[in-house]
């Protein structure tokens, strides 16, 4: 194999994943939004959020950014194929739309 | 791209064995198809938590009894374990095996250490007269935490099987695609108690 056959090759192996440090950074973030959530249920900090909606918009914001955290650098999703994001989403969507409709037909809401 | 470097990489995926259609390999795409069908799963369990966690029958449900500061470091371990289990992945990639290895056992031991809060937690809420049966509300949340825990102890037989093929020396680069393929299912495991943390612990009863 020639040298630049080689290289292409290696190019194209090459997943083009996050360093150690970057995966050590995102973890940070994740832990610093889950103590800003865990805060968020003791009392004197409860109180800032007058409204219940405050409170519940913060909570999914706040999950909703890990959840996609994870998703895109610990699982890769940022660098890999695309077909594999939309396989997951799919799932996702389908998921929250179903049991949002259950939960509405139940007055959940 | 250049004509030398796409020739390249056709001869590279004629050699292949393994090249597919959609250029990603079976075993990947699978696993992330089984974790698509796990939302639903999931969904379905934490939608009948959301409508049953008031009914207690005039008995205590699982809310009134949380303990949210030993929740918050599980889910904290869990978190960590997450990063312990990319770390293991790319350190099999760079071929540096003794490293990967211990991560890999790092990361099992966070796992074991989330299931052993839980099973502390659901003693401490059956000490509390909650047990099972005792009413839709602790049903549903047994349920559902219950499910999870199965999945992370899973996780760990998982994780145990590639350090015992890793120490036999059946694991090395050039198959790190297997660890990445339990990793997808690890992080999935937490993404699932991200959104069952905050949606079951977090929120507060109306």
């Amino acid at each position: 194999m020639s040298e630049a056959t080689a290289d292409a090759v290696e190019a194209h192996d090459a997943h083009d994943h996050p360093s150690d440090w970057e995966y050590v950074k995102i973890a940070v973030i994740l832990a610093v939004f889950t103590a800003i959530e865990v805060l968020t249920y003791f009392e004197s900090v409860f109180t800032i959020f007058e409204t219940r909606w405050v409170l519940l918009l913060t909570l999914f914001v706040l999950m909703i950014v890990k959840f996609i955290l994870v998703g895109a650098y610990f699982m890769h999703l940022k660098s890999d194929d695309p077909l594999l994001t939309r396989s997951f989403v799919v799932g996702v969507v389908l998921a929250t739309a179903v049991y949002l409709v259950t939960l509405s037909v139940f007055n959940f809401f | 791209m250049e004509s030398a470097t796409a020739t390249a990489v056709d001869t590279h995926h004629e050699h292949d064995p393994h090249a597919t259609n959609t250029g990603i390999s079976n075993n990947k795409l699978a696993m992330w198809l089984f974790l698509s069908t796990e939302c639903l799963l999931f969904g379905a369990l934490i939608s009948t938590y959301l409508l049953y966690k008031t009914r207690g029958n005039g008995t205590v449900v699982p809310a009134e009894i949380f303990d949210i500061p030993f929740t918050s470091v599980s889910s904290f371990v869990l978190l960590m374990s997450s990063l312990t289990m990319v770390l293991a992945l790319s350190a099999f990639a760079r071929n540096e095996l003794d490293r990967g290895k211990a991560w890999l056992l790092v990361t099992s031991m966070l796992g074991a250490v989330f299931i052993g809060g839980q099973v502390y937690e659901f003693t401490a809420f059956y000490r509390e007269g909650l047990g099972y049966t005792t009413n839709p509300a602790a049903s549903a949340f047994y349920t559902l935490t219950g499910f999870h825990g199965v999945h992370v102890s899973i996780g760990i037989l998982m994780l145990m099987s590639l350090w015992v093929a890793a120490q036999q020396g059946k694991l090395t680069s050039k198959n790190s695609e297997t660890v990445e393929i339990v990793g997808l299912y690890w992080h999935f495991v937490d993404i699932v108690w991200i959104f069952i943390f905050t949606v079951i612990y977090l929120i507060p009863l109306d």
